[in-house]
C-alpha cells in the first residue's frame, strides 16, 4: 500500500552517496587536509609578519632589517648584507631563502598561486571538455569525427615540449612576467580538455540510446535543454571524480613546469620553483629546510585532492556495496 | 581485425599531420631559432655566413614552405640532420631510445611485480587496514612530483650514505670495460628507476583493484562460492584470471612508451636518453629533432592505445574489432 511507505525512511540517491563518501576514512582525511591548505594559503598571509617580496638584510653590526621596516638602515649601505640561506629560527619559522625572503610566509603564497592555477585551469579543462565532447556524442557523424580527430591529435601532443616552445615565445616576445601566469593557465586548459571530451562523448553515446532521452525527443524538448538538463546531469558524478583528480595533476604538472624554469615566473612564490632549488647540489645538501616543505606541501595537496577523488567515485558508484 | 588495424593506421598518420603541423608552427614563430644562438655569442661572424647558415637549416622558408619540405622528407623516410648532433635525427633518435628504455624497462617489471599483488590484496580485503595502507600508499605515489621524489633520493642515497652516484650514466674517470661497465652503469640507473617505479605503481595497483573488485562482484564468483569452493580457489583460479584481460591490455600498450623517455627523470639524473635530448634540443632551437623527437613521441602514444586495444580483442574473445 502507498500509504504505508514510511517517507523518512526512504534515501535518496544523493544521500547514499553521502553516507558512503562520510564513511570512507582516507576522503574525509583528504578533505580536512584539503580545508587545511585552504586555509594556510589563503587566510594565512593576513597573519603572516611578512609579504611574498619582503627581503631581509644584516647590518654591519648584525642587526635584521626588512625592505619593508627598514628601521632606519639603507640595504644598499655599506657593511650591509642579505640575510639569506638562515636556518629556521623564531623569526623565520622555515628560514629564509637564496634571496632573503621568509620561505615560511612564501609557502603560503606558493599554495595561493598553485591552488587557484589548480581551480581555474581544471574550470576550463571541464567546460571546453564538456562542450565538445557533448556536441561530439549528441549529434555525431562529421561533427564526431571531426571532434574526435582534434581530441586525438591534442592527446597525442607531447606537453612539455609545447610548454617549453610556448615559454621561449613569451620571452621572444617579451611579455611581462606578471602576465605570463595567465598565458600558463590558458595553455594548459587548452591542453588537458581532451580526456574530458573523450569521457562525456562515451557517456553521452551510452545515455543517448536509452529509453528516458527517446522520451525527450518524443515530447519535442529543444536540443540544447535536452542536453543541459537531461544528458549533463548524468555525467555529473564522472565529472566530479575527474575535476577533482584533475586538481592535483594541474598542480603537479605546474610544479613541474615551474621546476623547469618556465611555470610561475620569479619573483612569484609557487611551490614548484620553491623546489627548484635542489638543481643547486649545496642547497640540496646542506639547506634541505629551502625545498622539503613545498615539496611535502605539494604532496600532501595532491593527496588530499586525490584522498577526496577517490573516495567520490566509490561512493557514486552503486555497484559498490556498504 | 586486419582491416581494423590498418584503419586505425591511417588515422594515426592524420593524427601525426596534425601534432606534427603544431609543433612545426609554434617553433618556427619563436624568433630565437638555432642560427641566432649559434651566432649571437661569436662577434667573428658575418651577415653572409649568418644567411649560408640559414639556408642551410632551410630557416630562410616560409613556415608552409618549411613544413612540406620536412613532411615531404619525412615520407621518404627521411627526418633530417640534427643541429646539435650533426647527425641524421632518426639515427640520434634509434641510439637514444635505448638508453630510455633501459631505464624504463626494469621500472616497469617492477611496477607488474609490485603492483599486481598488492592491487589484488587490496581488492579481496576491501576496507580493511591492508586496502586502507596500500590505498594511501598507492595515491602517494601517484600525488609525488618527480624532481621533488628524485632529489630526496639523491639527498638520501647519493649525498648521504653514498651508496649510489648523484647523477649521470657512467663513472667519468673510471675506464671499466665489459662487465663492470655493465655493473657501473647498473648502479647509476638504480635511483632513476626508484623514481620511475614509485610515480608509477600507483596508477596500476588502483587499476588492478578496480578490476578485481568488478570481477569479484560478478554471478559466476557467487556461483564458484556456492558450490563451495575454497576462497583462495575462488581468488585466484575464477578471479585473477578475469582480471588479467583488462591488465594485459593495459600492460600491452605501456611498452610502446617505455622507449619515449621522460624529460625531468633524465634531466635530474643526467641520463642521455630521449627526453633528456629532447630537452637540449628545445633549449638549443634545434628543429629538426625537436620534430623527429616530438613526432616519435606521439606516435608511441598512438601505438600505444592500438596496442593496447588490439590485444583487447586477443584476451577476450567476446570483444570483436571493427
Amino acid at each position: 500500500m502507498a500509504k504505508d511507505i514510511n517517507l523518512e525512511k526512504v534515501v535518496t540517491p544523493g544521500q547514499l552517496v553521502r553516507k558512503r563518501f562520510l564513511r570512507n576514512k582516507l576522503a574525509i582525511v583528504g578533505v580536512f587536509i584539503l580545508l587545511g591548505m585552504f586555509l594556510f594559503s589563503f587566510v594565512g598571509p593576513v597573519f603572516s609578519p611578512y609579504g611574498e617580496y619582503t627581503m631581509f638584510y644584516f647590518t654591519a653590526e648584525g642587526e635584521e632589517f626588512s625592505s619593508e621596516d627598514t628601521k632606519g638602515y639603507d640595504p644598499a649601505g655599506s657593511g650591509v648584507t642579505i640575510a639569506n640561506k638562515q636556518f629556521p629560527s623564531r623569526t623565520h619559522l622555515l628560514g629564509t631563502d637564496k634571496d632573503g625572503r621568509d620561505i615560511f610566509t612564501r609557502l603560503m603564497y606558493g599554495g595561493r598561486i598553485s591552488l587557484t592555477i589548480g581551480f581555474v585551469v581544471v574550470f576550463f579543462q571541464i567546460t571546453l571538455g564538456v562542450t565538445l565532447g557533448g556536441i561530439a556524442g549528441y549529434f555525431g557523424g562529421k561533427v564526431d569525427n571531426l571532434i574526435m580527430r582534434l581530441v586525438d591529435v591534442i592527446y597525442c601532443l607531447p606537453t612539455l615540449p609545447i610548454m617549453l616552445i610556448i615559454s621561449s615565445l613569451l620571452i621572444a616576445y617579451s611579455i611581462p612576467q606578471t602576465q605570463k601566469i595567465y598565458w600558463l593557465t590558458l595553455v594548459m586548459g587548452l591542453m588537458g580538455w581532451a580526456s574530458v571530451a573523450r569521457l562525456v562523448r562515451g557517456q553521452i553515446l551510452s545515455l543517448r540510446e536509452q529509453e528516458f532521452m527517446v522520451a525527450t525527443e518524443a515530447t519535442g524538448i529543444h536540443p540544447i535543454k535536452r542536453i543541459v538538463k537531461h544528458l549533463v546531469p548524468n555525467v555529473m558524478p564522472q565529472l566530479i571524480v575527474v575535476a577533482t583528480m584533475g586538481m592535483g595533476s594541474v598542480i603537479l604538472t605546474e610544479a613541474a613546469y615551474s621546476y623547469l624554469g618556465i611555470g610561475v615566473p620569479f619573483p612569484f612564490a609557487s611551490w614548484g620553483n620553491m623546489v627548484n632549488v635542489v638543481s643547486d647540489t649545496i642547497i640540496l645538501r646542506e639547506y634541505i629546510f629551502m625545498w622539503l616543505p613545498p615539496g611535502l606541501c605539494i604532496l600532501v595537496t595532491v593527496l588530499g585532492f586525490n584522498f577526496v577523488g577517490d573516495g567520490l567515485r566509490d561512493a557514486f558508484d552503486p555497484k559498490m556495496k556498504r | 581485425m586486419w582491416q581494423y588495424i590498418v584503419r586505425r593506421i591511417c588515422i594515426g598518420v592524420v593524427v601525426l599531420m596534425g601534432v606534427s603541423m603544431i609543433i612545426y608552427g609554434l617553433i618556427r614563430t619563436a624568433p630565437g631559432d638555432y642560427v641566432s644562438t649559434l651566432t649571437s655569442s661569436n662577434p667573428e661572424v658575418t651577415q653572409e655566413m649568418v644567411d649560408r647558415l640559414n639556408e642551410l637549416y632551410g630557416l630562410n622558408d616560409s613556415i608552409p614552405e618549411g613544413y612540406a619540405k620536412w613532411a615531404a622528407g619525412v615520407f621518404r623516410g627521411d627526418l633530417g640532420d640534427s643541429f646539435i648532433e650533426q647527425k641524421p635525427v632518426a639515427e640520434v633518435l634509434s641510439s637514444k631510445m635505448w638508453i630510455s628504455f633501459w631505464m624504463a624497462f626494469p621500472a616497469y617489471i617492477l611496477q607488474i611485480l609490485i603492483a599486481i599483488p598488492l592491487g589484488i590484496l587490496s581488492a579481496t580485503k576491501q576496507y580493511s587496514k591492508i586496502d586502507y595502507a596500500v590505498t594511501t600508499i598507492a595515491l602517494m605515489g601517484m600525488s609525488l612530483p618527480s624532481f621533488f621524489f628524485a632529489a630526496i633520493l639523491q639527498r638520501i642515497f647519493a649525498q648521504g650514505l653514498g651508496w649510489f652516484p648523484l647523477s649521470g650514466m657512467k663513472t667519468a674517470r673510471m675506464d671499466y670495460e665489459g662487465f663492470a661497465l655493465m655493473l657501473d652503469m647498473a648502479k647509476h640507473l638504480v635511483l632513476p628507476v626508484m623514481v620511475l617505479t614509485v610515480l608509477g605503481i600507483g596508477g596500476l595497483m588502483r587499476y588492478c583493484r578496480t578490476n578485481m573488485l568488478e570481477v569479484l562482484n560478478e554471478d559466476y564468483i557467487r556461483t564458484a562460492r556456492a558450490k563451495g569452493l575454497s576462497e583462495s580457489k575462488v581468488v585466484y583460479k575464477h578471479a585473477f584470471r578475469n582480471t588479467l584481460i583488462p591488465i594485459v591490455t593495459i600492460l600491452g600498450g605501456m611498452i610502446p612508451g617505455l622507449f619515449s623517455g621522460s624529460m625531468i627523470t633524465e634531466g635530474i639524473f643526467g641520463i642521455d636518453g630521449i627526453g633528456n635530448t629532447a630537452l637540449t634540443a628545445l633549449r638549443g632551437g634545434d628543429i629538426p629533432y625537436i620534430m623527429g623527437s616530438t613526432l616519435f613521441m606521439a606516435a608511441l602514444t598512438l601505438v600505444g592505445t592500438l596496442v593496447s586495444d588490439v590485444l583487447y580483442g586477443v584476451v577476450d574473445p567476446r570483444v570483436r574489432l571493427k
